[in-house]
């Protein structure tokens, strides 16, 4: 217990838990306003490996970071719009839309890295993102620490949730992909496309789950791994019902998550001698699980999710 | 005001497939008129509005509307934008309201662009806030529309065109879901506004509404235009032959006096879910040669009742007296069994397997009879011959015996139950909206099937929101209200209505 209570109040914990959870920001907040539209987006794991594998490969020939994390976002884009062509205007399943997208995602970034480096046994680095020095914040005692240790892309993820919040609450563009979400004809009786705001709907919010990936190689590894992303995707997807798809929940998910993992770690090095490693690995999903169970129990879901929708069809 | 004409429906016609759906419709529209549009289902009510909304395109003719400086001007067809620019407002019968979001954004969704800021909500507020005191409509703006009530979201829906600035308000079938006095408040609503120069189009088949209500009406059989008068020249007769093609006859029942009891529901409670799926303390005698009357707006527990009375769900507390013997085991087959007929509200979920053939569904409620199958196996043969009898006695129509049910439109799907049901001679019926969406045809047909059972000595539940249906045909009215049963005194309209609303008489 004593343990536990010295992690908890260590820097470097909270400082590891915001860095596990910023790809989930960024996953959780695409698979959102997907779904809020009213699509689900199974494509989200492949999405991921997208995005972790063009940003880092963008950079490796020269694009910069930031040209990188904007490779990463319009790849993401793009198998967004495969996505969205399949389920909105011509109604596919979105199971079965989504799913393919995952396997012709990952297949494809596998293809590409393994053409452009047939040889390599350890893959090339890359000069990653650097913690971001910001004068007033980081001279706070504890946050401070935390923050101070954190990179651009982790920034950006919380201004994401800031972003994303504002459009879905404060804005007409909001107002259309929660009312399209939850009964498309309400959007179609005042004249606006349903198509259109689905779809671009699904396009934003696949480059958001692609710079979830994008990080993975750009700020907390310097590489590109197989399986590196791990069942990242499949989180998000589950934290969006945990959030009840609101944003601000679905940071706080995200950090839930990050922490449990950042906790699982550092109780492996304590106590690996007492306890099988593997039980602290499966920690994070087995307590995920637990919370899911508990939040989606009164989860309210858009009235509209997985219903496709025909124009002249009423 | 000056009557001038503010649209035309030019020669409109529109086809699907096989069926020519409107067959070179024109219809004209007064500046400031209720026009009723009426016609059975299937007449091409529904299209034709859907054309004049822009959903559909029509194969040929046009449509003209007035524009801001007097002149009729084409509408571009086939584009709902062009419509709603023109001013025309349409309320559908199924809301387009999304109900994750208040009236008030529900109301402004759309009439900005979607990148601007939401600035100007103090000017939206205050036009909603002059609409609603010119026009009498009132609903609560800042909370969910999920939490409004039926009548409530129908105004939300109006105050949307009226927010447009529709001149022309479409209304599809508006009191479908309304109590009486609602029903009242809403065509009171519209004559203010139409003396404010709105011009009214609604859509409905109650033919007590078109006579009370409307300035001219317009008659659709087969897609085709067949008769419009003003309503003062009209009567039910005219317009019901109209309809039809030819005279029917109204069902009006002989009175018989009822005999013992059969069917005791004995202080019965259940706790569903909702207050919508619960019914407390209720207590219900059906006797024999008798049609009890459950009137009441949807939602308010006939469903838990019907699910009761069908053995579909159970008592929590109280007992089901059959003859003044308490049913043990309340179970669907059981109660088949023991003498019920069920004809259910949703006849496509509940009523037939739509995958299976219409012979098949004929005999799915007595699959273990001997006469229809040997040891597990169906005997086809009898299927066949009890379906083609069948057919022709209760008239079911359709592409064949040995196809699918679902293939069957929704009034022989209901002839089909009728004939399953009825060929038992069940002791109790218990009809859950038998007639809710047939045409006059179909519904009369359900409604001599109800009155011979009754003549038979047979007892009937029959569960209504159409209140007319309910006086025309029941021995004794209950009003159904928040799960709770009402005795009724009086036979008058106003009180059953007042009792529905929840008033004290």
């Amino acid at each position: 217990m004593i343990d536990i209570l010295n992690i908890l109040l260590t820097d470097s914990f909270w400082a590891a838990s915001l860095r596990i959870a910023t790809p989930l920001i960024f996953g959780v907040l695409g698979a959102l306003i997907c779904e809020r539209s009213g699509t689900l987006n199974l494509g989200i794991e492949g999405i991921f490996v997208v995005g972790a594998m063009c940003g880092w490969m963008a950079t490796w020939l020269g694009a910069g970071l930031w040209g990188g994390i904007l490779v990463a976002f319009l790849c993401g884009a793009f198998f967004g719009l495969i996505h969205a062509l399949l389920t909105v205007p011509l109604g596919l399943s979105q199971h079965v839309s989504g799913l393919g997208i995952t396997l012709f995602a990952t297949s494809v970034s596998y293809f590409t890295y393994r053409t452009a480096l047939p040889d390599v046994s350890s893959p090339p680095r890359i000069e990653p993102f650097q913690p971001l020095d910001i004068p007033i914040l980081s001279d706070l005692p504890f946050i401070g620490l935390v923050l101070f240790q954190q990179t651009a892309l982790t920034w950006l993820a919380l201004i994401m949730v800031l972003l994303v919040w504002y459009v879905l609450n404060r804005t007409n563009l909001g107002l259309a992909i929660k009312a399209v979400g939850d009964n498309p004809n309400s959007v179609d009786a005042q004249g606006l496309s349903v198509y259109a705001i689905r779809m671009w709907a699904i396009v934003i919010g696949s480059a958001l789950m692609a710079l979830g990936g994008a990080f993975l190689t750009m700020s907390a590894f310097d590489a590109f791994f197989f399986g590196m992303v791990n069942g990242r995707g499949w989180v998000c997807i589950a934290l969006v019902i945990f959030a009840s798809w609101r944003p601000g929940k679905a940071l706080i998910g995200a950090l839930l998550f990050g922490a449990f993992d950042a906790l699982q770690v550092r109780l492996q090095t304590e106590m690996g001698a007492l306890v099988p490693g593997q039980v602290f690995l499966m920690a994070p999903y087995v307590l995920s699980i637990a919370a899911l169970v508990i939040a989606a129990r009164s989860a309210d879901y858009p009235r509209a999710l997985l219903t496709p929708w025909y124009k002249g069809q009423r | 005001m000056e009557a001038s004409t503010v649209l035309k429906l030019n020669g409109l016609a529109k086809r699907f497939g096989s069926i020519l759906a409107n067959d070179d419709v024109t219809i004209h529209l007064q500046n400031g008129e209720v026009l009723a549009l009426l016609g059975e289902n299937g007449a091409g009510k529904t299209t034709l509005m859907n054309m004049l909304f822009g959903h559909y395109l029509p194969d040929s003719g046009n449509i003209e509307i007035k524009s801001i400086n007097g002149d009729l001007v084409p509408l571009e067809l086939g584009n709902p934008s062009a419509a709603l620019a023109a001013g025309i407002g349409m309320v559908h019968q199924h809301f387009t309201l999304a109900e994750n979001i208040t009236a008030f954004e529900n109301i402004t969704l759309g009439a900005e662009s979607l990148f601007s800021l939401r600035r100007n909500q103090r000017k939206a507020e205050k036009k909603i806030n002059n609409i609603m005191s010119n026009s009498g409509l009132e609903a609560p703006l800042d909370i969910p529309v999920g939490r409004l009530s039926v009548g409530e979201r129908q105004r939300v829906e109006i105050l949307k065109a009226l927010y447009r600035d529709a001149h022309i308000l479409v209304l599809d079938e508006p009191t479908a879901v309304l109590t009486p006095q609602e029903a009242d408040a809403l065509f009171s609503n519209l004559r203010r506004m139409t003396s404010h120069g709105l011009s009214v189009i609604f859509i409905t088949h109650k033919m007590r509404e078109v006579l009370a209500f409307s300035d001219r009406l317009v008659v659709l059989r087969h897609g085709k235009n067949v008769g419009s008068m003003e309503t003062s020249n009209a009567s039910e007769k005219k317009i019901a032959r109209l309809m039809v093609g030819s005279e029917t006859q109204k069902v009006s029942p002989k009175r018989i006096t009822p005999g013992g009891p059969i069917l005791s529901l004995n202080d019965i409670s259940v706790a569903g879910r909702s207050k919508r799926d619960s019914l407390q303390n209720i207590s219900l005698t059906l006797k024999s040669h008798e049609i009890l009357g459950i009137a009441g707006i949807s939602g308010n527990g006939q469903n838990v009742l019907a699910d009761l009375i069908s053995g579909l769900v159970l008592p929590d507390k109280g007992s089901i007296l059959l003859k003044g013997v308490a049913i043990q085991n309340i179970n669907p087959l059981n109660m088949i069994k023991l003498g019920f007929g069920r004809i259910p509200e949703d006849r496509h979920r509940q009523g037939i397997v739509g995958g299976l053939s219409v012979s098949e569904n004929m005999v799915i409620e007595r699959l273990d009879d001997p006469l229809i199958q040997n040891f597990g196996f169906l005997r086809s043969s009898v299927i066949n011959d009890n379906a083609q009898t069948l057919s022709e006695k209760y008239d079911v129509r359709g592409p064949g015996i040995d196809q699918a049910s679902r293939l069957l439109s929704g009034g022989n799907i209901q002839k089909l139950i009728l004939a399953r049901v009825f060929e038992q001679q069940p002791e109790i019926i218990l009809a859950n909206q038998p007639t809710r969406g047939l045409d006059m045809g179909a519904a009369s047909d359900v409604q001599r099937h109800l009155i011979e059972a009754r003549d038979r000595g047979g007892g009937v539940i029959l569960i209504s929101e159409d209140l007319d249906e309910i006086l025309g045909l029941a021995d004794r009215i209950v009003v159904m209200r928040d799960g709770n049963l009402h005795d009724v005194n009086s036979s008058s309209r106003e009180a059953i209505g007042l009792m529905m609303a929840g008033e004290s008489v």
